[in-house]
Parts: C-alpha cells; structure tokens; sequence
C-alpha cells in the first residue's frame, strides 16, 4: 500500500534529461550549420511555392491519355520485380531461419549478405542498373526484385523463426524427411505470412516504381521528369493524382486479398 | 507408409487461383521490352567487379570537405533535421487523424485522407519542387523530408493516440488534476515514448532517403554517386556504395537499441 500523499509524486531523472535535451540540441545546431539551412530563403520563395500550387491546382487532362501506357508498364514492372523478388525469397527464408537445421555457417553468411542488400534503397539499385542495362525497364525491374528480394525474405524468416515446433517434431518422428518437414510441418504454418509480405511489397514497389523512371528505368517516371524539366506543373500534377488513384485502388485490392488470406 | 494426402476440398479454388496469378504474370511479361538491353552489358559487370573489388580508398578523407566522410556526415545531417521537422510537422495531423471520443468521424477520416495523400506523394518530387524553391542543395533536401514523412509519422502516432489507455487520464481528473495535469502526467507519459520510438525509426528510412536526395541535387552523398555513375568510375562508386552501408547499418544498430530502451 502506499502511503497517504498529498502532493504527486515527484520526476525523477531532471539532469539525464536536460544532459539529452541538450546533446540533441547540440546535434541539431551543428546539423544545420553543415546543411546551410537558411529558412529566410524559404520565406523569401513563397511565391514561387504559390505559383507552382497554382500550376498544379489546374491540372491538364488531356495529359492523361499520354500518360496512360506509361502507367501501365509502371504496373507491370511492379509486378515482376515483386514476383522474382518474391520466388527468390521463398527457399532463400526457409534456409535462412535459424530453426531449419540448415548449416549455421552458410545461413549466417547468406543472412549477413540480405542484410547488406537492404541497406542499400531503391533507387540507388535502379541507379546502378540503368548504368548497366541500359536505359529502359529492365534496369527497374531488376532493381524491384532486388529490393522485394531483401524485404520478404526478412520479413518472412522471422515469421518462420516463430512457428510452433510439434508438427515438426511429429513429423520427424513418423520418419519424414527434409522436404516432407517443410512441405507439412512448416510451410502450412507460414504461407498466409508470406502472401502478406509479398502483396505488403507489391504496394511499396507500386509507390516506388513510380519514381524509378526518373532515374531512366522505365515507367511513369519518365514523363513526370519531361514534365518537370519543362516546368509543366499542370502536367506534373496530372501525373501525380494518376499515381495516387493507382496506389488507392491497388491498396484496395491488396487489403481485400489480404482478409480472404488471413 | 505413405504421409496422409492434403485435404481435395479446396483443389478447384486452387487451380482457379493459379490461373489467375499466372494470367497476371504473362499479362505483364507481354507488355516488357527487353530490348534495351545493352549488348556491352557482360563487360559493365566485369568492370564493376573490377571496381568493386578494388574501391577508390583515397576518396575517404581529403580533407577539402568534398569526400566521403564528409558528405555521409552531410547526408545524416540532412536525415536529422527532416525527421525532427516532420516530427513536429506530424503532432497536429496525428491528432487530426485520430479518432477520439465525443468527435465526428469526418474529421479523423479527412487526417487520415490527407495523411495517406502526403504518403503518396513521392519524396523525389517534393525534393525537386523545394530546389526550385530555395535552390539545389542541402535545404531542399532536409524540406523534402521534413514534409514526405508526415504521411507515415501522422499515421503511427494518430494509431497510438487511439490505442491511448484512458486510466490515467481518468484517475488525474478524478484526483482534482486539471486539464495541464491531465496532459504531463496522463497523456504525455503515454505518448512520449512511443511517438519517440516512431521517429527513430523513421529516421533510420529518411537516412536510407537522404542518400538518394542527391541524385536529383538535393544535397549528400547521392550526387556524386551519380557523378561518378555517369562517369562509369566504378571504384568510386564501390566506395560511395560501401560507406552508405556502413553508415546504415551503424545507424540502424545504435536506432535499434535507443528503441529497445524506449520501450
């Protein structure tokens, strides 16, 4: 029991906060001194602001036609590079879990590579590739396939990490190799878990996809960088609701595949 | 002794399933073309891993502020200061876009709409709308940021907001507190931390976003990734792409465990 009180209880731990609040006050003041943050100029540019809001505010329909074919190669490339993406992470996961009995030297290795993989973003990826395929779709898809590759195989060997252990051990029990293990002991488990990271990366790809055309690797993002390059913001804002009504409806559909599933 | 056979039930759904997946995949594979590959494709790759393999270690510290280590440092300085502004940014739209007692539902799901609209948006874009704004650099890019990531910062905190436990706030109010008792030690104790935890995290993705900034001449360490791309210096580019994971990797180590604690 606690004793009568009549005031409230007291804070504790005054000089490790003000000793935080000031490192990062510290942080914060150095950080914009290396970036030259000048919020005077961004005042100053209001204007240009207003007039690119006013562009936008009238966006030119008849763009959208044009931007249609783009939009579905945009599509298109999403879902191979989450498909391969995808099929590559499936075995890759359940070799990688560390409750799978795989060789510890060989899994570790293979997680510490996936891991270096997923640091690097997107666009970079895409970046590199175009530099080494060329110009044109096939760089982004390889970089979206790289990209799905790291998130669903992460994402789905530690949902394989937290499956219950008896099927499994009934099976080794009864005699069942390997393969009849993960066929009936592990994969039943885990499935739906894998088709909900798959269609989770599908809407980021979706989102990024957009944008990867910018760089050169196919996609909307080409005419949205003519668009910009010619200081069409009607054009740019066309582009960008296009974007948004896809990424709507494809969140839509995603979540209503992903209530059947689970 | 054979393994009992699956249950038949489902078969036909399956197969329907499928057909419908692969329906989608040929759909997309048709529409692809691949013939933009370039032929010299085979020795690009040799050349990387060339490259790669023998990294251009004189670029990490020249000490004229044009190397390695200082445009990572640029570039975590540019992740900082846009999570903190979008952190800010972000408390107004959480609390617009949380559902709360006593409130019409139009106004949280409007928060919501124009929080998942900001999502949306690609930050590459906004990036290039603040270089015509404030000029090509570092700013551009730290508004870029600051702005891209009320989409997702607004979400998670209007969630936790929601999931606010109501005790608290009712015991102070029963014990006499008034509305500031009520928002230091009822509200805030519960929501500090985890709103905390959401930045951090978000600060390990504008990290990973800052090193792209520059490729549309935003500021860090992507422009001259991009320099030394078009230039084919492979070496150079191994030793950007290296100290970008490092650098991500340390950052997302040291962000883990503050988050750890956090929580």
């Amino acid at each position: 029991m606690i004793p009568n009180q009549t005031t409230l209880p007291k804070k504790t731990g005054k000089v490790k906060f003000f000793t935080t609040l000031a490192m990062l006050l510290i942080i914060i003041i150095t950080s914009a001194v290396i970036t030259d943050v000048d919020f005077w100029q961004l005042f100053m540019n209001v204007g240009q602001a207003g007039y690119i809001l006013d562009q936008m505010s009238r966006p030119d329909w008849s763009y959208v036609s044009i931007v249609l074919g783009p939009l579905v190669e945009t599509i298109r490339m999403a879902i191979l590079g989450t498909a391969f993406g995808a099929l590559l992470a499936f075995p890759f996961s359940l070799y990688v879990a560390r409750n799978m009995e795989s060789n510890k030297a060989i899994s570790s290795v293979l997680r510490f590579l996936m891991n270096i993989i997923r640091t690097i973003p997107e666009l970079l990826l895409a970046a590199v590739f175009v530099a080494v395929f060329g110009i044109g779709p096939f760089a982004g898809i390889i970089a979206l396939a790289i990209f799905s590759f790291g998130m669903v195989s992460k994402l789905f060997f530690e949902s394989i990490e937290t499956i219950d252990e008896g099927p499994i051990e009934a099976l080794k029990s009864s005699g069942a190799n390997r393969l009849e293990i993960m066929r009936y002991g592990v994969i039943p488990q885990v499935i739906s878990y894998y088709w909900n990271y798959v269609l989770f990366a599908f809407e980021i790809n979706i989102r990024a996809s957009a944008v990867l055309g910018y760089i050169g690797a196919g996609g909307i993002g080409i005419f949205l960088q003519r668009a910009l390059s010619q200081v069409r913001y009607d054009r740019v804002a066309v582009i960008i609701l296009i974007i948004f009504v896809v990424v709507l409806a494809i969140d839509y559909v995603s979540n209503k595949v992903r209530e059947k599933l689970l | 002794m054979t393994l009992p056979k699956p249950p038949k039930g489902n078969r036909a759904k399956t197969i329907i399933t499928i057909l419908v997946v692969l329906a989608i995949f040929v759909w997309a594979f048709a529409g692809i073309s691949f013939n933009g590959i370039k032929a010299t494709a085979w020795q690009t790759v040799q050349s990387i891993v060339e490259g790669f393999t023998h990294p251009d270690w004189g670029y990490v510290w020249t000490g004229e502020g044009e190397d390695l280590i200082s445009l990572l440092v640029e570039t975590l300085a540019i992740a900082i200061l846009g999570t903190i502004m979008s952190s800010l940014l972000s408390i107004p739209f959480g609390f617009w876009a949380a559902r709360s007692r006593g409130q019409k539902k139009i106004v949280s799901s409007s928060g919501k709409f124009v929080s998942s609209a900001i999502r949306t948006f690609p930050d590459i874009i906004l990036a290039l709308m603040f270089i015509k704004m404030v000029g090509p650099g570092s700013f551009a890019g730290i508004l870029a940021l600051g702005v891209g990531a009320i989409g997702m910062l607004a979400k998670f905190y209007s969630e936790s907001i929601e999931a606010m436990d109501h005790g608290p706030t009712e015991s102070v109010v029963a014990a006499g507190g008034n509305k500031a008792n009520v928002l230091f030690f009822a509200t805030l104790p519960q929501l500090v931390p985890e709103f905390l935890s959401y930045t951090l995290y978000r600060f390990e993705i504008a990290v990973r976003y800052a090193t792209i900034l520059g490729l549309v001449g935003a500021g860090g360490i992507g422009t001259p990734l991009i320099f030394a791309l078009n230039a084919r210096a492979w070496d150079r580019v191994g030793i950007i792409l290296l100290g970008i994971i490092v650098m991500v990797t340390v950052i997302d180590i040291i962000s883990g465990k503050l988050r750890q604690r956090l929580v």
